[in-house]
């Protein structure tokens, strides 16, 4: 049966980046909920970050049916793994590495899922934070971003994020990238989305706007110290 | 769940045509490795960096992975090959313990290595491997690698990124006999375990200046007869 796979592929609508740090006591992530049609703002309430069980959070950018397909493949492993009643549950190592190989075989299919994943969690003090690219590169950090996030937001984590700082430091460090990749990018939008993995449990807070200004001194002159750019 | 494995639909048997693709199965994640043999030790060495494009992805990213007590498999290049590569090697060691109560010993973790790659010569694991340990005599060896498999025991080498750039170093250094010379002798470096480790470091620290991806740090990793040794030095991060 002569199936044709295509290795020509574009993402329809999509969700840009998504940020994550580790902080004190366990992991914060956080993004918009645009999702764009090309350079469309098509829909303005897409929830970018979901609960995985209870101790992992998941955030992804790229292709948003590609991101709602991963969801329930981690919905009907999580829920495999609850009916197994061994007193064991995946923790977010072992999602991370599920995800890998689901993003790696993909691309090895010539049929990737087209997103940028976060996962973030905590299992027994010990706190994670990972990346999974849409063709299986992945890696762990104290803070992560995709996308823009990653050109944008991760010299700032670099420069301020620090180790063991509280939920109040993590939560304005996280609002600061925002507040830039709000302003610097094109597919972002103030209506923001923040999740909080923690051994107590997992918030996903309502969206949320930031005060926004654009009477900053950066704004009014752009071209100051640059000749001839706009 | 198997419609995500399912082969896609076909649309009418009409030739395709290939658009022009919009992605790369591919990625470069940089870094560089060395490894070179002594005596009655091995040296292997990689930078700590993960990149993409101009962007660090990480700064503290491990390329060296130990396969057996005296394997030690360094790699650059395509992070999810080479952790792809190492899951299937780890488990065809597994497999070869089972059946042989042993390990592997570091020449036969070397073919098997080089057959790993070939079999997917046609679409091969990006990966650019240097593996080190100690042979069954307990001396030194080093094989180097291309990405499809082909391979040869040498006295000392590098791969990635900043081979390049530390090769012709390494070679001016360790001057090791030619293997076209007969009778054929040892290529294990004369120097001894501390100077073999301080000129890693060296190199590793000249790389770093000049080649972009190579930075943040080096993992050395030192095998020798009491067992297997970890040092990690910082190399400039920009």
């Amino acid at each position: 049966m002569g199936s044709v796979v295509r290795c020509d592929r574009y993402p329809y609508v999509t969700g840009s980046s998504v940020l994550g740090i580790k902080y004190k006591d366990g992991i914060l992530l956080a993004s918009d909920t645009a999702g764009c049609y090309g350079s469309t703002v098509r829909y303005k309430s897409v929830e970018r970050l979901k609960r995985i069980g209870d101790n992992t959070i998941l955030g992804a950018s790229g292709e948003i049916s590609d991101f709602q397909a991963i969801t329930n493949l981690l919905d009907e492993l999580i829920t495999e793994d609850w009916m197994w009643d061994d007193g064991n549950k995946l923790g977010p190592f072992e999602i991370h590495n599920y995800l890998n190989r689901v993003m790696y075989n993909r691309r090895n299919k010539f049929d990737p899922l087209w997103n940028s994943l976060v996962l973030g969690g905590i299992k027994k003090g010990k706190k994670y934070l990972g990346m999974v690219s849409m063709i299986g590169v992945h890696f762990q950090d104290n803070h992560v971003a995709t996308g823009f996030g990653n050109h944008l937001a991760r010299p700032i984590f670099r420069d301020e994020w620090k180790e063991d700082m509280t939920l109040e430091e993590g939560v304005k460090l996280l609002e600061k990238c925002l507040l830039v990749l709000f302003y610097r990018d094109r597919s972002a939008i103030n209506k923001f989305q923040m999740a909080n993995v923690t051994e107590g449990g997992i918030t996903i807070t309502e969206p949320f706007a930031l005060k926004v200004n654009w009477e900053l001194e950066a704004f009014r002159n752009p071209t100051k110290g640059a000749e001839g750019s706009w | 769940m198997s419609m995500m494995f399912a082969p896609r639909l076909t649309e009418a048997a009409a030739p395709t045509t290939h658009a022009a693709p919009t992605w790369s199965p591919y990625d470069n994640n940089g870094g560089t490795c060395v490894a070179i043999a002594g005596e009655d030790y091995c040296v292997i060495a990689a930078d700590t960096r993960m990149s993409t494009g101009f962007s660090i992805l990480t700064r503290n990213y491990s390329k060296i992975h130990q396969i057996t007590d005296k394997s030690v498999l360094a790699s650059s290049g395509f992070q999810a090959d080479i952790r792809a590569l190492q899951k299937n090697l780890d488990a065809r060691h597994q497999i070869y313990q089972h059946q042989h109560s042993k390990q592997m010993s570091c020449p036969a973790m070397a073919q098997l290595l080089s057959n790993t790659l070939y079999y997917k010569r046609f679409f091969p694991y990006y990966a650019f491997n240097v593996l080190g340990g100690l042979d069954s005599e307990g001396r030194g060896c080093v094989y180097t690698y291309d990405a499809v498999g082909s391979y040869e025991r040498s006295g000392y080498s590098s791969q990635g990124t900043g081979m390049q750039l530390i090769m012709p170093v390494l070679d001016n250094q360790l001057k090791s006999a030619s293997p076209l010379v007969l009778p054929l002798r040892q290529s294990t470096t004369p120097l001894s375990e501390v100077e073999a480790v301080d000129l890693v470091k060296d190199t590793f620290a000249s790389a770093a200046e000049r080649d972009i991806y190579t930075g943040d740090g080096v993992e050395i990793v030192i095998v020798n007869r009491d067992g297997i040794r970890h040092e990690l030095m910082d190399l400039k991060r920009d």
